[in-house]
């Protein structure tokens, strides 16, 4: 199973029967495909839907029905469409249960970067500010390491932020962290993942109290 | 009621000057008042402040009012659909505000509300934090953002009766009706105009007053981003 299916299936976990759910752009979008069919969860799409469904068919395909990722998508039953105040009133005032986005860095106190990388092309932050500073939980998924080899899990992050002090869990190929009050806490392995190799991959310091269980691919 | 509806983009356009603030609705190309913006091009108006979440692509939307060179700047949350915008905004032809798009949505609510800024966790600790005010509310901190009010509005409606009440579909929803509420003159192009009284007053999303302008547009292109379509 490649590195994104394995984060996948982890942060897929977290999704609870009953929730109001936004995914990201990118690889949490593809979360969503692998949500227990018997679950009942609505996920909200900021451009103004709270229910996406799946793709369209061909004949479904409906230029005033997109994603915040500007795909063609259906809604489900159940679903309503409002404006962009409504649409992040409803993130700002902490009535999104859970939010998963993709991450560049993260830091040891939970602070985020996931934007903008410094002398490329800024695209901006659409609503990902807005995102971590409204949810009611904030799950972050990427690889541990970038393309060099390096941490992506910082003391500091290096690059601009999103959100400060903003994640509650990272999920990442190699390990599940959470960030608390008492500061950043080791929770899970990944199988086939020694505690050594998510030491020496690891930037950040993090604490290891309560380590139990190892998640599989 | 007197109707508002026009039957020339031109004209209804032609005193939008230049340098004028303009809001215009539409998330990617859904919802984007695609008839008013090709009026604007062909009137040539220049140095054009533009707020709208997004702008367009290379040639389609708002890109081609960039393209054109009409655009002097753009308050926008995400650019990154546009290559012309970055070779402008690299060459420092083209100046930019990003703000986060929940930021940019209420200061457009805020705008036609008449509210003049409001406080916000959103973006503290973060690039766009840097020169604005922040306030403690129960040991939490909130950057002060300023309501943005347009000369114009610009915004695409499903319906329209001919007093300019408004009804939307689906996503096409987006920024439209904050856009419509902030603009000194606002004005909708629509795919139906009916007479006032047809539309159902419990379903409409913009009352009239908001609207000074209406306009039938015809032949929709309605491009689409990304086609995405179940299971290929």
């Amino acid at each position: 199973m490649d590195i994104r299916q394995k984060i996948i299936k982890r942060a897929v976990q977290e999704i609870e029967d009953g929730m109001y759910v936004n995914l990201g752009i990118g690889i949490p979008t593809l979360i969503a495909n692998a949500i227990p069919e018997d679950y009942d969860v609505m996920l909200q799409s900021e451009n103004g839907l709270l229910g996406i469904g799946a793709y369209p068919t061909e004949d479904e395909v409906d230029a005033d029905l997109i994603n915040a990722g500007k795909e063609t998508v259906t809604a489900v039953k159940g679903a309503s469409f409002f404006d962009n105040a409504e649409s992040f009133a409803m993130i700002r005032g902490g009535h999104i249960d859970l939010a998963i986005l993709g991450g560049m860095e993260v830091s040891e106190n939970g602070d985020l970067a996931n934007w903008m990388i410094p002398g490329k092309m800024v695209k901006g932050m659409g609503g990902a500010m807005d995102l971590v500073a409204g949810a009611k939980r904030v799950i972050v998924i990427m690889e541990h390491v970038n393309k060099n080899g390096e941490s992506k899990v910082k003391k500091q992050c290096t690059l601009p932020l999103t959100g400060k002090a903003v994640v509650h869990r990272l999920i990442t190929d190699l390990a599940v962290f959470d960030f608390t009050e008492t500061g950043m806490e080791l929770i899970e392995i990944a199988e086939g993942i020694s505690l050594e190799e998510v030491q020496n991959k690891t930037e950040a310091s993090f604490k290891i109290s309560n380590l139990q269980m190892k998640y599989s691919d | 009621m007197k109707s508002k509806v026009m039957t020339s983009f031109t004209e209804a356009t032609a005193d939008i000057a230049d340098g004028s603030t303009v809001i215009v609705g539409g998330f990617g190309l859904c919802g984007i008042p695609e008839k008013l913006i090709g009026a604007i091009k062909e009137n040539g108006t220049k140095s054009l402040e533009v707020v709208s979440n997004n702008c367009g692509t290379d040639d389609w939307g708002l890109g081609i009012l960039l393209a054109n060179k009409q655009i002097k700047k753009m308050v926008s949350s995400y650019v990154g659909e546009n290559k012309i915008f970055e070779q402008q905004f690299l060459s420092g032809e083209l100046e930019v505000e990003l703000t986060p798009q929940g930021t940019l949505a209420e200061r457009i609510r805020a705008g036609g509300a008449g509210i003049p800024g409001f406080y916000t966790a959103t973006g503290v600790g973060t690039p766009i934090a840097e020169g604005k005010e922040s306030k403690q509310f129960e040991d939490k901190t909130y950057l002060l953002e300023q309501a943005i009010v347009g000369d114009f509005a610009l915004v695409k409606a499903w319906k329209a009766d001919k007093s300019g009440n408004l009804v939307f579909r689906k996503t096409a929803r987006n920024f439209n009706p904050l856009a419509a509420t902030a603009g000194k003159i606002t004005i909708a192009e629509v795919e139906e105009i009916v007479e006032v009284g047809e539309l159902d007053p419990d379903q409409i999303h913009t009352p009239g007053i908001y609207v000074q302008r209406v306009l039938l547009g015809e032949n929709y292109d309605k491009r689409i981003e990304r086609r995405m379509l179940k299971g290929v």
